[in-house]
């Protein structure tokens, strides 16, 4: 079973994730501040951590950095009720593997955090629709899969794109697989290439959104 | 830090001079007349000498020689002058004055002189100290412009241009600092009362529309739809409080947004609004929009889904609109000709405003309606 650790300042929403996903996760640890949350992420070590964006003392971000590149193997999937792009772009830009919105199904929270230790990334429609709107004035990258330049990190190629909208309009992957004759590993690759180069590119939104959250 | 008492150093750093100005002013006033050297003495005396700062780099006791030495030239200067002096006690007295003042302002206890100061210099008992210095340092002002004054009759216009100047210092002394920290003050108090205005508005709006509805909710617990459509109504009008929606109003996000609030007050389901880009509503868009708002509707009155998604993307030349449920479905082919909702209040629509829907469903695998309109 996934091992999951659940980082969110209300005690009632930890509860209740846990009551939730109890029957498919293991949830290894909780904690309530970052600083708690660094701790114990450290010390048990596990697949996915479930994490709040606004917390007090640096909310999601803090426990982002403070864990850093000690835990390579550790997954971070944001879980917010934020609708704000700049909390979103800067908690995946800082490391996290996807983002979801607290109003998800359990079942479907299941499924994300499977997806996140499996080492794939998770788009809400929220989220897609953020990401074509960063890139919405961009040129279309040529359509290789992987980026080669630091300018490629700045353009979407046709097909990502493509994966993107459909990720917006509520597709599922075995979907947007159906939907675009193409393999679901397929669709995988260009939702993870599309995180890498929201994580890597320097358009303006991406550096904007990011600032407004004091990163860059 | 200066190099003899700070003087030079602290009139400079009140002041905004440069060191060098200022050292050149009491330069050439000591060079006419003395003055210079005797209004240096005054100042190191009376300056106040910034909390945990020694004032000057040379030795405690070369620096008290070096006081002393002062102290005895202006003694000698005064001892000669009195007698026949013209300006030179008078200004002496005057500038004594104005850094009394000046040290009130600067010093510690700036705080209680300004709140002294503020009830009209009058608040009895509320520095004793403070205000006897205020009138000490007024008076000497007043008496030095006096001085110059009664002998401005048998001088000529340069003793009256000093009588004014030495007026005008006296009174910036006194008043300067006051002034200036009178009106930060009160600049602090009205951006105190401006955040205090907004912590209002935001706890009335709260009371109006949070406890409203958490109200409500309490007596409605046995209808599980009753508080989903409260809830998600409260949900959306706070995000609009706290995140703004980007679009103004006339554009097509402010548009399908308030299409879904509606179609999730009636229905009590979810309609998640994602819009990529945006652009103002003309006729044909707004056809789409209503359109949109009809396969929503649908979506929530027959689909049997709990969660409905709109997308949205303006592109160069279309506007896209995508509105899926995954309810139940159905085959278009099969009902298409009795359900005129969907012929005549989608298709119809959107076709008359120039653009194309497409409708995909199956039965068991949710329904999308596609509305593309050229702009």
């Amino acid at each position: 079973m996934t091992t999951v650790y659940l980082v969110d300042d209300h005690a009632m929403f930890r509860a209740g994730v846990r009551a939730e996903l109890g029957a498919r996760v293991e949830v290894v640890g909780e904690a309530a501040t970052p600083a708690e949350a660094v701790a114990g992420i450290l010390t048990t070590r596990p697949q996915v951590v479930l994490l709040d964006v606004h917390m007090p003392d640096g909310g999601g971000l803090a426990v982002l950095r403070g864990v850093g590149e000690s835990l390579p193997a550790t997954r971070f999937l944001v879980l917010s009720v934020s609708d704000a792009a700049q909390d979103v772009i800067a908690l995946i830009r800082a490391g996290a593997r996807g983002y979801v919105t607290k109003t998800i199904s359990a079942d479907e929270l299941a499924d994300a955090v499977e997806r996140v230790a499996g080492g794939d990334v998770v788009f809400s429609p929220r989220l897609a629709g953020f990401v074509l709107d960063a890139f919405r004035d961009a040129p279309a990258a040529p359509p290789v899969a992987v980026p080669a330049t630091d300018a490629d990190f700045d353009r979407l190629t046709p097909r990502e794109r493509e994966v993107l909208r459909l990720l917006a309009r509520g597709y599922a992957y075995k979907e947007i697989a159906a939907e675009l004759f193409i393999s679901v590993k397929t669709v995988e690759t260009h939702a993870s290439n599309v995180l890498r180069k929201l994580r890597l590119s320097s358009r303006h939104q991406l550096t904007r959104w990011a600032a407004d959250r004091r990163i860059t | 830090m200066g190099w003899a008492g700070g003087v030079v150093a602290g009139i400079a750093l009140h002041t905004g001079l440069r060191r060098r100005v200022v050292a050149l002013l009491f330069l050439a006033l000591t060079i006419g007349g003395g003055l210079g050297v005797a209004l240096y003495a005054t100042y190191w005396i009376v300056l106040p000498t910034p909390e945990g700062a020694r004032r000057s780099r040379l030795p405690r006791p070369v620096e008290v020689a070096l006081l002393a030495v002062v102290v005895v030239v202006t003694t000698g200067l005064l001892a000669t002058r009195v007698a026949g002096g013209t300006l030179f006690v008078p200004t002496l007295l005057a500038c004594l004055g104005g850094a009394t003042i000046w040290r009130q302002a600067a010093g510690p206890d700036r705080e209680r002189w300004l709140r002294a100061s503020r009830s009209t210099l009058g608040a009895p008992g509320a520095d004793r100290m403070g205000q006897l210095r205020l009138v000490a340092g007024a008076g000497l002002v007043v008496a030095g412009a006096l001085l110059v004054l009664q002998r401005a009759d048998v001088n000529t216009l340069r003793d009256g241009l000093w009588a004014m100047g030495v007026t005008t210092v006296g009174l910036a002394l006194l008043g300067g600092p006051w002034w200036i920290r009178l009106t930060s003050q009160l600049g602090a108090e009205r951006a105190e009362r401006i955040r205090g205005e907004e912590r209002a508005e935001i706890a009335a709006r709260l009371h109006d529309s949070v406890l409203q509805t958490l109200a409500l909710i309490q007596r409605n617990v046995d209808s599980p739809r009753e508080v989903t459509r409260l809830a998600r109504g409260q949900e959306r009008e706070l995000r609009r409080l706290l995140y703004g929606t980007r679009s103004a109003g006339g554009q097509l996000g402010e548009e399908l947004r308030a299409a879904a609030a509606e179609v999730e007050d009636a229905y009590a389901v979810t309609v998640d609004v994602v819009v990529v880009g945006d652009v103002a509503l003309d006729d044909a868009l707004a056809a789409a929009c209503a359109a949109a708002r009809e396969a929503m509707v649908n979506a929530a009155r027959h689909s049997g889904a709990t969660d409905v998604s709109v997308y949205a993307e303006v592109e160069a030349d279309t506007v896209s609109v995508f509105v899926r449920d995954r309810g139940v479905g159905f085959e278009p082919a099969a009902v298409a000709a009795d359900r005129q909702g969907v012929r005549g209040s989608i298709i119809g629509r959107v076709e008359r405003g120039g653009g194309t829907v497409s409708i995909r469903s199956s039965p068991g695998g949710g329904t999308e309606v596609a509305i593309r309109m050229r702009r």
